[in-house]
């Protein structure tokens, strides 16, 4: 095998040096009621050629571009992703490091994360960033603990335009703490209803996702007055951080917390994961922040670095009273979104969300001129909700054998919007495409 | 002389990222506009992010130069204790990067990504039968996810049987995340101590356990690389009073194809596939902590599972009794490629083997440095071995000096400081992808050092020197915190 380099010489001189006369007696500090009972039974090895093949195989019965257009976004994005970015973050320097827990040795991810730090705060309009979550569904749960943590209220109020499936991640983190989670409806626009936020006493957060899960743009401003009147925090979420590049930052409207999925940037879809949570909050609550953070210093030469910083609220440290149990962040797929953020650059990220927001709004009037309703009236960013006629689950399931993915269907997410999809348009899909769709779904 | 990795080389400095660039380049290859440009509505538009400008080559560089003041496995011995810093094989990285698996959206159809989920559905038996546990979720995001969910598992067990449990037995040589993770669904860590052997006595664990304590956590090896010998009798002892006994699987890699973890009595097992399973650690993430359970539990389980109907397979939300979701979709996919890949790269002998080598790997450096530095236990190891600083006290060098000094000489650190029972602790897990003439060179590096200790001891203080920065002021870092540019 040629991951392992021991020749049969070196095993017996080892063993000898160990005193030990076989593998078998090296193993004598596991007592023989303890010893598998019976051998693993796994395929025979392949070959690395064999390998290709079987996932060549597998891969190849995924439905993916160019073969198929997918027109759905619902918190996983198609978007360009530059040659630079793959090749940079595959530098086995980067990819094959450790947490930089001796920063001596690791100041490359260590300035390349508090990099990271700087663009997703200036991004989100937020003073400081994490070095990191999971997923933006995985933020969004953590976000709500940390506002409990600083209110000491025992109840968080969640939008149900945020994402479901983060809803549903929201509830499993929360339910063995008692955390009570209420759900705020949308209103016939598409977004949060306010009103029916009245009388909502004792909230540690409300929870408000822009754009939300239906694509639509939020007014957080409003949320942020109420929760801040009614001394909650303010948790900002997105899926879509690209948003932010024509939209107002969810800093700029007083959230307190912004959190969610950063994975359209640079990050490949990859059927689901790894993704990136992206995580920030008011510089004063940072001490109640979960996960790594990086900060500068200073050398003993007096030279500019960089280390983990404010790990006495972490795990390792701090064991049950930590502010998470998290000890990792998902830094390779910072390093992306950073690389990715680098390259589009202030002017790049304005004209590209442009770009998008340009696809999305042709889509959406070439779709109203053939008769198609848009239910929510909201303003929207790369996707939106369209209602069908009835019985269009037919018409979509034609269109896949036709290899096109038309949408998303709601109603398994939410069982009153029958025969509504959810429509994404990005910067990968040409004019040539939308037209096609909108052809198609009519036919 | 031998001739040590450490050197200094020609390194490019390179400021911050905003501190270059100029307004109006662009790194990024903007798609043509083939739609008119429509306005956003008044009130909503904003100014969009601060970022410099920069062009490809700009950026090209600046990662490349930040890449070399890395050190990584690819660089060189990483003998981290408890992290398994083995070899990641390129060719996984060939596999996770396939177009069919890297550019499929998650909500596709079912019959639309039949290769996705056969390869979920394949890597559960696997991870199942390499465990000899009875059904595995694929979904936590990393190996602290992975124990939130066994967490959350046991407390929706006692939930269902209506007899929820207040307390979790956690042993002093456990890592930090296991109190943490406990803490997050309620429950008070009970800490036991380990026996003088580094191992815990089934009567400390008899002591408290009782119907109010919903289990133990366990790390088998334990993090001292010692096996718990009694685990069989511990394992009894909470099963009797009705509790549920959680595996840490950290140190898998010391007992592929060795040990059965049902058979010695867990009930439930986290595995770190940045481990165990090869998959590279990105400098801190993202890793994969899938979590395998007995078949009383199962119901218990993250959903959708995979499972297969009618010759295709699906995601079923049929479970009621499921803990719910821990990430938005299904798992680190990409990750799961990878061990899908390497465990089929290594069938079942080769993972045997490679545990075998890992232990002897730990064993001959444990054995080969036993004099030069002490050993707390002096007994055959596992995987990886703890030594402390206590030989090179008298010369005033701690645990920190040795490890910076090893920067020098091209070795990353091993763990230091931890365990917390052994004071000073230096805990070295080389892996089995070292080979022995590069356990040769870490022995003989370690050896100089000691020597150093003796002779030069102010060498070790003001290492390292040879990195791109020396020692850093993190009590700075910590007070005044300058958290973004």
């Amino acid at each position: 095998m040629r991951y392992l380099p021991h020749t049969p010489e070196d095993i017996a001189e080892m063993l000898q040096a160990v005193g030990a006369g076989s593998f078998d007696e090296l193993f004598a500090g596991i007592p023989p009621e303890c010893r598998r009972s019976r051998a693993m039974v796994l395929p025979e090895p392949l070959t690395e050629w064999e390998l290709n093949r079987h996932i060549d195989r597998l891969a190849g019965r995924m439905a993916v571009a160019p073969e198929y257009k997918v027109f759905i976004g619902a918190g996983s994005y198609d978007h360009h992703i530059p040659a630079t970015v793959g090749f940079l973050t595959s530098r086995s320097e980067f990819a094959t490091s450790y947490t930089p827990y001796q920063p001596e040795m690791s100041q490359g991810t260590l300035q390349a994360i508090f990099e990271y730090q700087t663009l997703t705060a200036r991004l989100l309009g937020m003073e400081v960033a994490n070095a990191s979550m999971y997923d933006g569904a995985s933020a969004l749960a953590e976000a709500l603990l940390m506002a409990v943590r600083i209110t000491r209220r025992p109840k968080v109020a969640v939008s149900r335009s945020v994402h479901p499936l983060y809803r549903r991640v929201v509830r499993t983190y929360l339910a063995p703490t008692g955390i009570e989670v209420r759900e705020i409806p949308f209103d016939p626009q598409g977004t949060t209803d306010p009103a029916a936020l009245a009388g909502a006493g004792d909230l540690a957060a409300i929870a408000v996702q822009s754009p939300n899960f239906f694509g639509c743009i939020e007014d957080l401003a409003q949320f942020a007055d109420r929760a801040h009147a009614a001394g909650a925090l303010c948790v900002a979420g997105f899926s879509e951080p690209l948003a932010f590049g024509v939209f107002k930052s969810p800093g700029r409207q007083g959230a307190d917390i912004a959190c969610g999925e950063g994975q359209s940037l640079g990050i490949a879809r990859s059927f689901g994961g790894p993704g990136l949570g992206m995580f920030a909050a008011k510089m004063q609550f940072v001490r109640n922040m979960p996960g790594r953070l990086v900060g500068e210093t200073v050398d003993i030469e007096g030279r500019r670095g960089y280390v983990l910083t404010l790990s006495t609220r972490e795990q390792h440290i701090r064991r049950e009273k930590a502010t998470s149990n998290i000890c990792t962040n998902n830094s390779l797929c910072a390093l992306t979104a950073a690389v990715c953020m680098a390259s589009l650059g202030g002017s790049g990220m304005r004209e590209l969300a442009q770009i998008n927001y340009d696809r999305t709004e042709y889509l959406k009037r070439r779709l109203r001129a053939a008769g198609v309703k848009l239910p929510f009236a909201a303003p929207t960013f790369n996707e939106f909700v369209a209602a069908f006629p009835p019985g269009f689950a037919q018409t979509h399931r034609r269109l896949l054998e036709k290899k096109i993915v038309a949408g998303l269907a709601l109603e398994p997410y939410y069982p009153e919007l029958r025969d509504h999809y959810l429509l994404c348009a990005t910067e990968t899909t040409p004019r040539e495409d939308l037209d096609a769709l909108v052809r198609e779904v009519q036919s | 002389m031998t001739e040590f990795p450490g050197a200094t080389g020609l390194v490019q400095n390179e400021p911050l990222l905003w501190e270059q660039g100029r307004k109006g380049r662009c790194g990024f290859s903007l798609p043509r506009r083939d739609v008119e440009r429509s306005t956003v509505p008044e009130g909503l538009a904003g100014d969009g992010p601060d970022f410099p400008d920069l062009s490809e080559v700009d950026v090209v560089r600046h990662y490349t130069r930040l890449s070399q003041w890395n050190f990584s496995v690819d660089t060189g011995m990483y003998p981290l204790g408890s992290c398994t810093m083995k070899y990641n094989p390129k060719t996984n990285e060939r596999q996770a990067a396939a177009p069919g698996f890297a550019n499929a959206h998650p909500l596709l159809p079912a019959a639309l990504c039949q290769g996705g989920l056969e390869l979920m559905a394949a890597l559960e038996c696997l991870l199942a039968e390499i465990t000899g546990m009875d059904a595995v979720t694929l979904q936590p995001g990393a190996g602290a996810h992975g124990e939130l969910t066994g967490m959350l598992i046991f407390h929706a067990y006692y939930q269902h049987r209506g007899k929820p449990r207040s307390k979790i037995i956690v042993p002093d040589t456990a890592h930090g995340t296991n109190p943490a993770s406990a803490a997050l669904c309620g429950y008070a860590a009970v800490p036991v101590a380990s026996s003088a052997r580094g191992v815990l006595a089934p009567e400390t664990v008899a002591a408290v356990m009782d119907e109010d304590t919903a289990g133990i956590m366990v790390t088998n090896p334990n993090t001292l690389g010692l096996f718990e010998e009694n685990i069989k009798a511990v394992a009894d002892i909470v099963h009797a009073r009705g509790g549920l006994v959680y595996g840490d699987g950290a140190n898998m890699n010391a007992v592929m194809g060795l040990v059965n973890m049902a058979e010695i009595g867990i009930d439930v097992l986290h595995l770190n596939l940045h481990k165990t399973f090869s998959t590279p650690h990105g400098g801190g993430g993202p890793g994969a902590g899938p979590v395998c359970v007995r078949r009383h539990l199962e119901p218990f389980l993250p959903v959708p599972r995979v499972r297969m109907a009618g010759g295709t397979y699906e995601l079923s939300e049929d479970h009621p009794l499921s803990i719910g979701k821990l990430q938005a979709f299904w798992g680190n996919m990409g990750n799961l490629i990878r061990a899908y890949s390497y465990i089929l790269s290594l069938g079942a002998e080769n993972l045997k083997r490679a545990s075998e080598l890992a232990v002897l790997n730990a064993n001959y450096i444990k054995e080969r440095l036993k004099g030069t530095f002490h050993l707390p236990h002096d007994r055959p190891c596992m995987h990886e071995c703890v030594f402390s600083d206590k030989l090179q006290q008298a010369h005033k060098v701690t645990t920190l000096d040795v490890a910076k000094r090893l920067m020098d000489y091209g070795f990353h650190p091993p763990t230091i400081y931890f365990p917390l029972v052994v004071h000073g602790a230096i805990m070295i897990e080389p892996t089995e992808t070292e080979s022995k003439q590069t356990l040769d060179l870490f022995i003989e590096t370690m050896q100089a050092i000691a020597a150093e200790a003796r002779e030069t001891p102010d060498s070790l203080r003001q290492a390292p020197t040879r990195c791109k920065r020396r020692r850093l002021d993190e009590t700075a870092a910590a007070r005044k915190p300058c958290l973004r540019g």
